[in-house]
C-alpha cells in the first residue's frame, strides 16, 4: 500500500499546524486555546526526551515524570527564592534566587540530569521487566521526598506568582509564552534529528536492535544507553521547568506515576521512536482531554479504553497510521 | 523509647511485610509463568476492598464481605485475563505496560463510577475489634495480629499449592518451558486463566483485609503496587520465596525507619527540623535499600532460574 504522504512532509505539515493554530487563536481572541496549545506543547516535549530513551535506545522507563518534576521545582525553587529576596544558601559561597529563564533552564536541565545519571547508573545494570519496576520505583521514591520535605511546601506544592522572565519578550502574555516553548520544541526535535544520523543516534539504534554486536565491535552498550538516558532526563526536565512557568505551580503531582504513565502514552498515540510522534501524541492527549473532560467527569475511563485500543490493535500509533512503516530515507 | 514501643513497631512491620507479600506473591507468579508485567494488579487490590466494604456495609458481616472479595477479584482477574492480558503474552514488555496503564485507569473510574469519589469504611470483625495482652503486657490490635497470622498462613498455603499439588506442578513446569507443557497436554490457556485468578485473589484478600485499617479509596493500591514491585527487585522475580523474604525486609525497614530516623536525628539537630529530615529520609529507605541491593545483586536476593 502507497502511503499518504511521506514522514518527512507530514512533519513538516504539523510543525506548521500547532504553529498556525495557537496563531488563529490569538486573532480570534481565544487566549485559552493558546494556553492549551501552549501546554500541549511541552508536554509533547517531555515525550519527545522520553522518546530518546524509550523510542531510540528501547530503554522503557516509567519514571520520566521524577525528571519533569525536578525541572519544575528546580524552576519554582528559585523562583521562590527570589521573590522572597532569600538567599538560596549563604555558605561556603552566595546563591540568590532567580527570575531568568535561561538560568532557570539551565539549572533544571543540571538537576535532572544528574538524577538521570544517578537513577540510569543503577537501573541500566538490569534490563526488560527489571528497568521498568526499578525506574518506577526511583521516581516514586523522589515523589514521596517531595511531599515529606516540608521545605518546599511538602504535598502542597509551591506557587510561583510572577512568571519568569525572558530576554526580549513578555511571557506574560499567552502567545509570547507559547512562541518561546514551541521554538525550544522544535530545537529540541532538530537536534534529536541531528543526533538520530550522528554516530552516537547509529550506535543507540543498534544496541536496541542486538547489544551483543554493539560489544563485538568494541563499543560499550551500557555507556550508550546511559548517555541516551541522562540525554532524555534532561530534555524532560527542560520540559518539566517550562510547565513549571506555565501553571506558575509545582507540586509532588508532576511526579507522580500516572504522568510517567502519561508521558509515555503520548509516544504510543503518536507512534514509537517517530520523531514527530511524541508531538502528536501529547497534542492528541490535550484534545481528548479538553474535549471529553467537558463531557463527563470519567473522561479517564475513554482514556483508557482508547489507549488499550491503539496498543491492542493500531501498533505504530497515528503516524504509523498515515506514513507507513519507519523508513531509512 | 521503651522495648514495648519497638515491639510493637516491629509488628507494625510485619504486618506491612505479609501485606506486600500477598500482593508480590500475584506479580512475581503471573510474571514467572506468563512473563507478564501487570500494573492492573493494585487495581484488583482495590476492588478486593471495594467489594469487601460495600458487602460488610450491606450484610453486616465482615466475613460475607471478605468472602465475596475473594470471589469479586477473582472474578475480575480471570475476566480481564480472557479478555485482554491473553492478547499481551507475545507482546514485548512496553506494550504490557501501557494495555495495563490503561487497564488501571479504567478500573479507577469504573469504581468512582460505581462508588463515587468518597472513601468507604470497613470495620474489623467484632472478637477482633479490641487489643490482645501480648508478652509483657503490651496491648496490641488483635485484628493487625489476625492480619500477620492470615498473611502467613496464605504464604504456607500457597507454598504448599506450589509444591505438593498437581496445579502447582503444572506452574512450575509452565515457568520452566512453556511450549513443552503444552505439548505434554497441559491446556495453556485454561492454567493462565487459572494463575491470573489465582494472583488477583491474593492482592483482593490484602485489599480486603487492609481495608478495615485504612479507608477504602480510589488508587489505594497503587503505592502498595510500586512497593510489591520494590519487594519483588529485591527478592528476585519470579521467586516466591524471594517475595516472602524481601516483603518481610521492606515491610520491616520501612516502619522501623519512619519511627526510628526521626528519633535518632533528634540527638543532631532540633526536634522539628529531625521530625522533617528524618520522615523525608525514611520515605527513602527501602528505595535505596533496593538500589543497594542492586548494585551487589542485580537479579534479586533469591533469582529464580539462576
Amino acid at each position: 500500500m502507497r502511503d499518504l504522504i511521506t514522514e518527512h512532509r507530514l512533519n513538516i505539515l504539523l510543525a506548521l499546524i500547532l504553529l498556525g493554530g495557537p496563531l488563529i487563536a490569538h486573532f480570534a481572541d481565544e487566549p485559552f486555546l493558546v494556553t492549551l496549545a501552549t501546554r500541549a506543547t511541552i508536554l509533547a516535549l517531555a515525550g519527545v526526551g522520553l522518546n530518546i530513551a524509550l523510542g531510540l535506545g528501547g530503554l522503557v522507563s516509567f519514571g520520566h515524570a521524577a525528571f519533569f518534576g525536578l525541572g519544575g521545582y528546580a524552576v519554582g525553587i528559585l523562583a521562590s527564592h527570589h521573590q522572597n529576596y532569600e538567599p538560596l544558601m549563604t555558605a561556603p559561597f552566595l546563591i540568590n534566587g532567580s527570575n531568568q529563564m535561561l538560568v532557570l533552564w539551565l539549572v533544571a536541565i543540571v538537576v535532572s540530569g544528574l538524577a538521570a545519571l544517578f537513577i540510569g547508573a543503577l537501573s541500566l545494570r538490569t534490563s526488560g521487566v527489571y528497568f521498568i519496576m526499578i525506574t518506577l520505583a526511583f521516581a516514586q521514591m523522589i515523589y514521596y521526598f517531595a511531599i515529606s520535605w516540608p521545605a518546599y511546601g511538602g504535598e502542597d506544592g509551591l506557587s510561583i506568582y510572577v512568571r519568569n522572565t525572558f530576554p526580549g519578550i513578555n511571557t506574560l502574555r499567552p502567545l509570547d509564552f507559547f512562541l518561546l516553548s514551541y521554538a525550544v520544541l522544535m530545537l529540541v526535535l532538530i537536534a534529536q534529528w541531528r543526533l538520530t544520523g550522528a554516530r552516537f543516534g547509529i550506535a543507540l539504534q543498534a544496541v536496541r536492535q542486538n547489544e551483543g554486536r554493539v560489544a563485538a565491535l568494541g563499543l560499550s552498550p551500557y555507556r550508550i544507553k546511559l548517555a541516551a538516558f541522562v540525554i532524555s532526563g534532561m530534555i524532560t526536565g527542560l520540559a518539566g521547568a517550562l510547565y513549571a512557568d506555565l501553571n506558575r505551580f509545582v507540586s509532588p503531582t508532576m511526579m507522580s506515576w500516572h504522568l510517567s504513565g502519561e508521558i509515555m502514552v503520548f509516544i504510543i498515540l503518536g507512534g514509537v521512536a517517530r520523531l514527530f510522534g511524541p508531538v502528536v501524541g501529547a497534542c492528541l492527549f490535550v484534545l481528548f482531554e479538553h474535549v471529553f473532560g467537558s463531557f463527563t467527569t470519567h473522561w479517564q475511563f475513554f482514556l483508557g479504553a482508547a489507549l488499550l485500543a491503539v496498543v491492542l490493535f493500531a501498533k505504530g500509533g497515528f503516524i504509523g497510521l498515515v506514513a507507513g512503516r519507519a523508513r531509512h530515507d | 523509647m521503651t522495648v514495648a514501643l519497638f515491639l510493637e513497631q516491629i509488628l507494625n512491620g510485619l504486618q506491612l511485610g505479609v501485606m506486600l507479600f500477598l500482593m508480590a506473591a500475584g506479580l512475581t507468579l503471573i510474571f514467572g509463568v506468563m512473563g507478564l508485567i501487570n500494573l492492573a494488579h493494585g487495581s484488583l487490590f482495590m476492588i478486593g476492598g471495594f467489594v469487601c466494604a460495600a458487602v460488610a456495609a450491606w450484610t453486616g458481616s465482615f466475613w460475607l464481605g471478605l468472602i465475596a472479595s475473594l470471589i469479586a477479584a477473582a472474578a475480575a482477574g480471570a475476566l480481564v485475563e480472557i479478555a485482554v492480558i491473553r492478547r499481551l503474552y507475545d507482546r514485548d514488555h512496553l506494550d504490557q505496560v501501557l494495555a495495563t496503564f490503561a487497564l488501571v485507569l479504567m478500573f479507577s473510574e469504573a469504581v468512582r463510577f460505581v462508588f463515587g469519589s468518597f472513601p468507604l469504611y470497613l470495620d474489623p470483625p467484632v472478637f477482633l475489634a479490641g487489643p490482645v495482652m501480648l508478652p509483657g503486657d503490651l496491648p496490641y490490635p488483635a485484628y493487625r495480629l489476625a492480619i500477620i497470622i492470615a498473611g502467613l498462613v496464605v504464604a504456607a498455603g500457597l507454598g504448599l499449592l506450589i509444591s505438593k499439588t498437581r496445579l502447582g506442578m503444572q506452574i512450575r513446569a509452565g515457568e520452566a518451558d512453556r511450549e513443552m507443557i503444552a505439548a505434554l497436554g497441559v491446556d495453556i490457556r485454561f492454567l493462565y486463566t487459572v494463575v491470573f485468578a489465582l494472583g488477583a485473589a491474593l492482592a483482593g484478600f490484602a485489599g480486603a483485609l487492609i481495608g478495615a485499617i485504612q479507608s477504602v479509596q480510589i488508587g489505594m493500591g497503587e503505592p502498595v503496587l510500586i512497593l510489591a514491585f520494590v519487594v519483588i527487585v529485591i527478592g528476585g522475580i519470579g521467586s516466591i520465596r524471594g517475595a516472602l523474604v524481601a516483603a518481610l525486609i521492606v515491610g520491616l525497614v520501612d516502619t522501623l525507619g519512619r519511627f526510628l530516623l526521626p528519633t535518632l536525628l533528634s540527638g543532631a539537630m532540633e526536634a522539628s527540623a529531625a521530625r522533617g529530615v528524618g520522615s523525608a529520609l525514611a520515605s527513602m529507605l527501602i528505595y535505596l535499600l533496593m538500589a543497594v541491593v542492586l548494585v551487589f545483586k542485580p537479579r534479586g536476593l533469591f533469582p529464580a532460574n539462576a
